[in-house]
């Protein structure tokens, strides 16, 4: 007798670990990914929302504008400053140029960038979305007869993917200037060498490179973080649990995405 | 006598605006149910008022009134019409025959209160300028007693009987046939109360046929404005009748109810 109801205890054990740590994950993934395919389906339908995708365009992009200057600048600047150290042990200052260059087109331009707007722009998307659902705005807005996936999550994951690769771009760009005036007037390399070298080494298709990865970046932390607003529930608490997940979650995937974009891209490359 | 059927189709398609038929609501794959099969009839042209103790499955039953839910088990026509049986486009469409005033006003933080007004003409009378859709909403907000140097508030800076107004205005926007309020009156002191009872009152009675459908505790809002009255109790109606009938009833449940109502009116 005691060793059946040990049995049924153990089986319930094991019933709720599997419901819990296999199950549920698997069914949270489904959601994300009904979501995922409703709100790109959504971008392309009727009506076009036109004004909410400049309006999300301004808050992703242009307001974004400063945090990528900051962070671009110093970026080029510490990581030119590092090389130089480095390579001019071995003689080998002409290459900070290229080496910098190479560094912020393939790798560091795009992941910064999209880790530093995922953590601006996602938290306030899943923030927004999350406030909306638990003060009933978007069950007002699916009782207007307005579909809320396509009027909040669509003109957002459209803006994430646009102004993501935007951003990557002006990124890069201060990031080579503050690399330049640091390496040609504070640190004495020369001025066409620098120049010279980056164009021998570094080919367009490595900015394109960035650029796609930063699209993918926009795509996922766009999806992901409205789709944590979209479906927080239990007031503020929820709300603030939907905004860190969604942060949390996009940054790490920003990461890993690079491993696995930067990959397929090379792949791509071989094959064509 | 296919003449016949098409009188008594019309008849029923005249005589109630809703009509609900065993409803069952569980959220946990049928081990607790929420609603336990409720039958109700809401006629047309009439303020019914459902009430019932908390948790008694008022606000889930709106939400199915409304096709915000799937019913585990059950039918809920909205004007004769089956929403079970809609596919999502076609459930948006039929929305527009429905206003809803939220609880707690659900106003979009970002619009103004000529903005929140005038959201659903813009959706949905594309063709409509943007003046257009101020002008009747500017109207709507007057009618639900808004001055018009609010007009340009943001939803923060108005009171809760500025919001409640603003909430009823964005609902009447396109002259739905069917009101709902949920819970309209929770939170408010008992000034805003009456202020929000008379305004569903004189609403309903300026828009002649029109159903509206109140979601409510309040016992004493029930008599005032109500003509026809429901409780819910654990999920299921345990009276329906006009609001005198109530009073007369002999279910301890329902004096309760009655006695705690009155005791706070008084």
């Amino acid at each position: 007798m005691a060793s059946t109801s040990a049995i049924e205890s153990i089986d319930s054990f094991f019933s709720a670990f599997i419901k819990k740590k296999l199950i549920g994950p698997i069914e949270a993934a489904g959601k994300f990914f009904i979501f995922a395919q409703k709100a790109i389906a959504s971008i392309f339908a009727k009506p076009f929302r036109g004004s909410e995708i400049i309006q999300h365009l301004e808050f992703v992009g242009n307001q974004s504008i400063g945090i990528i200057l900051l962070t671009g600048a110093f970026t080029g600047l510490a990581l030119s400053f590092q090389i130089w150290i480095g390579f001019s042990l071995l003689g080998a200052s002409d290459l900070v140029g290229p080496t910098v260059a190479l560094a912020i087109t393939r790798e560091i331009g795009p992941v910064l960038t999209g880790l530093v707007i995922a953590a601006r722009a996602g938290g306030a998307m899943a923030a927004q979305l999350g406030t909306m659902r638990v003060s009933e705005q978007i069950d007002a807005l699916e009782v207007m007869g307005v579909e809320p996936i396509q009027y909040l999550v669509g003109p957002r994951v459209l803006a994430a993917v646009l102004a993501t690769p935007l951003l990557c771009a002006l990124f890069d760009f201060i990031a080579m200037a503050a690399s330049y005036m640091l390496s040609v007037h504070f640190l004495g390399l020369d001025e066409g060498v620098y120049w010279e070298r980056i164009q021998l080494w570094v080919d367009p298709s490595y900015v394109y490179e960035g650029l796609i990865k930063t699209a993918i970046f926009g795509l996922f932390f766009g999806l992901f973080c409205t789709f944590r607003g979209f479906t927080a529930s239990g007031g503020a608490r929820g709300v603030g649990e939907a905004t860190n997940r969604g942060v949390v979650v996009s940054m790490v995937m920003v990461i890993v995405l690079d491993y696995f974009v930067s990959n397929f891209i090379r792949f791509y490359y071989l094959i064509t | 006598m296919d003449q016949q059927q098409d009188v008594i189709k019309d008849i029923k398609k005249t005589e109630y605006a809703i009509e609900i038929d065993h409803l069952k609501k569980s959220f946990d794959g049928g081990k607790d149910f929420v609603l336990k099969g409720i039958d109700l009839k809401i006629p047309k042209g009439s303020i019914t008022m459902v009430i019932g103790f908390s948790g008694t499955g008022k606000s889930v039953l709106m939400k199915h009134i409304l096709g915000l839910m799937k019913p585990t088990a059950g039918e809920v026509r909205v004007l004769g019409k089956s929403l079970s049986k809609m596919t999502k486009s076609e459930l948006h469409k039929f929305r527009i025959n429905l206003g809803v005033m939220f609880q707690y006003s659900a106003l979009f933080d970002s619009f103004t209160a000529l903005g929140n007004a005038s959201f659903p003409l813009l959706e949905h009378r594309r063709e409509m300028s943007l003046e257009e859709a101020e002008k009747i909403a500017g109207e709507k907000l007057i009618q639900s007693g808004l001055d018009s140097k609010h007009f340009h508030k943001l939803p923060s800076e108005m009171s809760g009987g500025m919001r409640k107004r603003v909430g009823l205005a964005r609902a009447l926007a396109l002259d739905p046939q069917i009101l709902l309020y949920d819970e309209p009156t929770t939170g408010l002191d008992p000034i805003l109360t009456e202020m929000v009872d008379n305004l569903i009152y004189d609403t309903h009675h300026s828009r002649k046929g029109s159903t509206s459908v109140v979601i409510s505790h309040d016992l004493h809002a029930a008599f005032r404005i109500g003509d026809h009255v429901v409780m819910l109790h654990e999920g299921k109606v345990l009276k329906q009748g006009k609001p005198e009938d109530f009073l007369n009833s002999d279910d301890p449940l329902i004096n309760k109810f009655v006695s705690t109502g009155v005791r706070r009116e008084e």
